[in-house]
């Protein structure tokens, strides 16, 4: 790993709050570390504004370690930045070049309002779980664990569409905003289990009507979901999502 | 004060059934009628907030992040012990409490480790039951793997992400209960202060971190699960929201914090490599099963690892370590790898590092079984290293990564405070003087799940509650309280950033109270401390608003609770003149460099009472008595 040290000149979106109008706004950077993670580069330039009295950038970070879906921010295009299967804070500087200029956005999303700057309020995909993405079993009313055997690709398909971390990047990176991916990687991760599979056809057709409700858009199959997600979380959840759904409609009676 | 643990009677295997027969209980009609506040939602907060819910308790859920998903817990890689014995190996209830009053260095309750190993077959199984995606062999059965500090194979995961996937499994839960009504979410809220009304903990201020408004809520039960204070060295495997401030106003307010200068450091991180670094991450501790650490002979070897021969390298954990090898618990894994670092024998550009290599088990068991197992692990360390695990071996050095200090808790996890109950890695309880990997995960769920729920319910159903609501004039005077210190803050203008006195204070810390501490340094680091919060108070420039979307703010708040409960460390680490666990104080050794225990005159745990931000805290002991783990030195040879 060598280091390098490059310039930037940077567009970030700044907005006050969600009943102001936002622009972007152009910072440079200099001395930044091709060793930095990106969140890091910001911090370098948040530092400096508080030093000039102004107001640093407003981002969501947490853990810094990929997982818990807290960061994201579109760059220069891109829900999580131009390297594949990457959340925001796990890229490094080192994939970018002296002089270039970087575009920073907050997610869009009619369902994501903006609360400041790349700060984006996206408690509808709480609300998208609690409309049944669980399975439904209170404490203390398990049965023994190995009672219930699950082939092992059973339990690893379950497990690649449980990595879902959260962070919306399927729904920034959508055309119509949709949410299809985070619906289908729960409906799946729950519904491919044997302990899911009671509760499978309600809990489709609760979450998708609840996708509807919150203001995410259809899917129409343009893949950029995939193509972005952090976690690499495939499309066929979606292909999983709508068979449940679909059974769901024609043979169930719940509604 | 006398501190009485509440240890129920009788043999230790029947404690716990006993004591909860003995129990109080709330009939179900009447769970309604309470409130209980939960703070924090990770794998303690979020299990306890969704297991009252479905007992029928109303239950106010509060976070600072934006979801309750995100809470730290989601970051545990390794795994999560239990006692199935599913490997037939000779576990059983009675070997994880002996490994982990063990492993603890023999700081921590008995009654209370033994309840947690009870426990922790029900937590698999409730688990399993909410479709935790757990790793299983091709039978279809559930897998286990070896961590540190035991000689079977305990532990269940799901890949390197299993504190994620159990706390997804809380979070459903959680959900499940949101929906149903009995659970109320407030995220991204900040408890600034407890409420306490007649001796008992009745409610918090907390600021909304989007508009910077005050809010006050009421209950009659406050349950802390706001995790560790490693974050106060800066440098940490904590996420960077992580902070003391919720179990600090606490401590302020006359909760008892215990044993705070235990801290782990964990063995397998991914070194620091420049001045600007936000944080440390880690490796899970699961990569020692077939990871092997070592060193070149010759110091400063301008070879490549992979063209150091065998005979030319030194594993230094199997060679002193032959039974427990590279999987000897973290404390002794993590003062090695300093030793041989200070011996001049460290890898890497900084010498801050040791080999951790996967080149055996690749040839071994070939490269797709291993992306099998540790496939994310080596991803993530490739993104943030830009070298892959597969080529050539890890750089790993030691971070902190877990507290096992808090504040002080009785049997029923409550807290000096009447109505204070404190979960998870936010309490004292369970880990002694070091925590066993795969452990935290136990802890917290047992806690959550299991012990709380019938806990709270003999403090509820025996004692007198007086109606309070937040027009009480003590909420108003905490909400004074809260405005005014935000105002001192902002009113600074100073000239340093928040974050710079934050590095300055974990450089402090890492040097004189991290790994290895004595008693000079100890006193030194107290009075550079002292004058680092005196600069702090004059020099500080937090910019923006009080009543906004404010992160400088907020992290002012909490590294001012840092600089003040850093010297709380101090004070502990210094009335502690012994070694034990991850607390070492050079002074006291062995010959072959182990912590070395003075159980005659510290077999006991150290709560400490607040009496001003400038006066020194009082000292309450809580002794210590091992009736079934006999004390002994610790042996990983």
């Amino acid at each position: 790993m060598t280091e390098r040290t490059i310039r930037l000149t940077l567009k970030i979106w700044r907005q006050k709050s969600a009943a102001e109008k936002g622009r972007l706004e152009t910072y440079h950077a200099d001395n930044i570390s091709s060793d930095m993670s990106f969140l890091e580069m910001i911090d370098v330039v948040n530092e400096q504004l508080a030093l000039d009295d102004r107001e640093p950038i407003a981002f969501d970070h947490d853990c810094r370690e990929g997982i818990c879906g807290m960061c994201g921010a579109v760059v220069n295009g891109r829900p999580h930045g131009p390297e594949k299967g990457t959340t925001l804070c796990q890229l490094h500087m080192r994939h970018f070049n002296n002089g270039d200029t970087i575009v920073i956005e907050p997610w869009r999303s009619r369902a994501f309002p903006i609360i400041k700057d790349l700060v984006v309020n996206r408690g509808a995909l709480d609300t998208l779980i609690q409309s049944g993405g669980y399975i439904s079993v209170n404490t203390g009313a398990a049965q023994e664990a190995n009672t219930t055997l699950i082939p092992q690709e059973k339990s690893e398909a379950a497990m690649d569409a449980a990595t879902c971390i959260g962070c919306g990047a399927c729904v920034a990176a959508c055309p119509n905003a949709s949410a299809m991916l985070f619906v289908g990687a729960k409906v799946s991760h729950l519904g491919l289990l044997p302990q899911g599979r009671p509760e499978a056809a309600r809990r489709a057709l609760r979450m998708v009507r609840q996708m509807d409700q919150l203001g995410f858009g259809n899917c129409s199959n343009e893949r950029e979901c995939e193509a972005e997600c952090p976690k690499e979380i495939s499309i066929t959840n979606i292909a999983r999502l709508n068979r449940e759904f679909l059974k769901a409609g024609f043979f169930s009676s719940s509604s | 004060m006398r501190l009485d643990a509440h240890i129920p009677g009788g043999p230790i295997t029947e404690k716990w059934d006993r004591y909860r027969f003995d129990l109080k209980l709330v009939n179900p009609a009447n769970k309604r009628k309470f409130d209980i506040i939960v703070v924090g939602t990770g794998l303690a907060g979020g299990s306890a907030a969704a297991s009252l819910a479905e007992l029928g308790y109303h239950v106010k859920s509060f976070c600072i992040q934006d979801s309750p998903r995100r809470a730290h817990s989601i970051a545990a890689q390794g795994g999560i012990n239990a006692a199935k014995n599913y490997t037939n190996e000779g576990d059983s209830i009675w070997r994880l409490f002996y490994d982990t009053i063990k492993g603890g260095d023999f700081r921590s309750r008995e009654a209370n480790v033994y309840r947690l190993a009870q426990i922790s077959n029900n937590i698999i199984d409730q688990c399993v039951a909410q479709g935790v995606p757990f790793a299983r062999d091709y039978g279809g059965r559930l897998a286990n793997r070896s961590f540190g500090g035991a000689q079977v194979q305990r532990t269940f995961y799901a890949k390197g992400q299993t504190g994620q996937q159990l706390l997804l499994g809380a979070y459903g839960a959680l959900s499940r209960q949101v929906a149903a009504g009995g659970v109320t979410l407030y995220p991204r809220r900040e408890m600034l202060e407890l409420v306490i009304v007649n001796g008992q903990a009745r409610g918090i201020v907390v600021r909304n971190l989007v508009t910077g408004e005050i809010e006050t809520h009421a209950a009659h039960a406050v349950v802390l699960s706001t995790g560790g204070y490693g974050n106060v060295f800066f440098l940490s495997t904590n996420a960077m929201g992580s902070n003391v401030t919720a179990a600090f106003r606490a401590y302020r307010k006359g909760a008892l914090f215990a044993n705070p200068c235990f801290t782990q450091i964990h063995p397998t991180c991914i070194p620091v490599h420049g001045s600007y670094q936000s944080k440390l991450t880690l490796m899970s501790e699961s990569l020692r099963n077939d990871g092997r650490v070592w060193v070149p002979k010759t110091p400063n070897d301008p070879r490549k690892p992979g063209d150091i021969p065998e005979s030319e390298r030194y594993y230094y954990l199997e060679e002193k370590y032959p039974s427990f090898g590279n999987l000897v618990p973290r404390d002794v894994a993590s003062r090695n790898a300093k030793f041989i670092c200070d011996q001049g024998m460290g890898v890497g550009e900084t010498g801050l590092a040791v080999y951790l290599d996967f080149a055996d088990v690749i040839k071994r068991d070939g490269r797709a079984a291993v992306e099998k197992k540790y496939g994310n692990l080596f991803q993530m360390y490739e993104k943030i290293t830009g070298q892959s695990p597969y080529e050539q071996p890890m750089m790993i050095y030691p971070a902190i990564h877990y507290t096992m200090g808090g504040l002080w808790v009785d049997y029923n996890l409550m807290s000096n405070i009447d109505g204070l109950f404190v979960l998870g890695e936010a309490n004292f309880s369970d880990h002694g003087a070091n925590r066993l990997g795969a452990s935290a995960l136990m802890q917290g769920l047992a806690d959550g799940y299991f012990v709380l729920p019938y806990t709270i319910g003999g403090y509820l159903a025996g004692t007198q509650l007086a109606d309070v609501t937040t027009s009480h004039p003590v909420f108003a005077q905490m909400v004074n309280d809260a405005n005014d210190r935000i105002q001192r803050l902002l009113s600074i203008n100073g000239r340093r950033t928040v974050d710079t006195f934050h590095r300055q204070l974990g450089s402090i810390l890492w040097d004189y109270c991290g790994m290895s501490r004595n008693n000079e340094g100890l006193a030194k680091a107290k009075g550079m401390v002292q004058e680092l919060r005196n600069e702090f108070w004059e020099d500080v420039r937090i910019p923006g608003q009080p009543r906004d979307f404010n992160q400088s703010l907020e992290r002012a708040g909490r590294v001012a609770d840092f600089l003040e409960f850093a010297e709380l460390m101090i004070v502990d680490a210094e009335a502690r003149q012994e070694s034990c666990g991850a607390h070492f104080n050079e002074a006291y050794q062995t010959d072959e460099n182990e912590a070395l225990r003075d159980d005659e005159h510290f077999c006991h745990v150290s709560a400490w009472g607040y009496t001003g931000s400038d006066s020194p805290p009082e000292q309450i002991i809580e002794p210590l008595s091992f009736e079934y783990v006999p004390l002994t030195q610790r042996s990983y040879k």
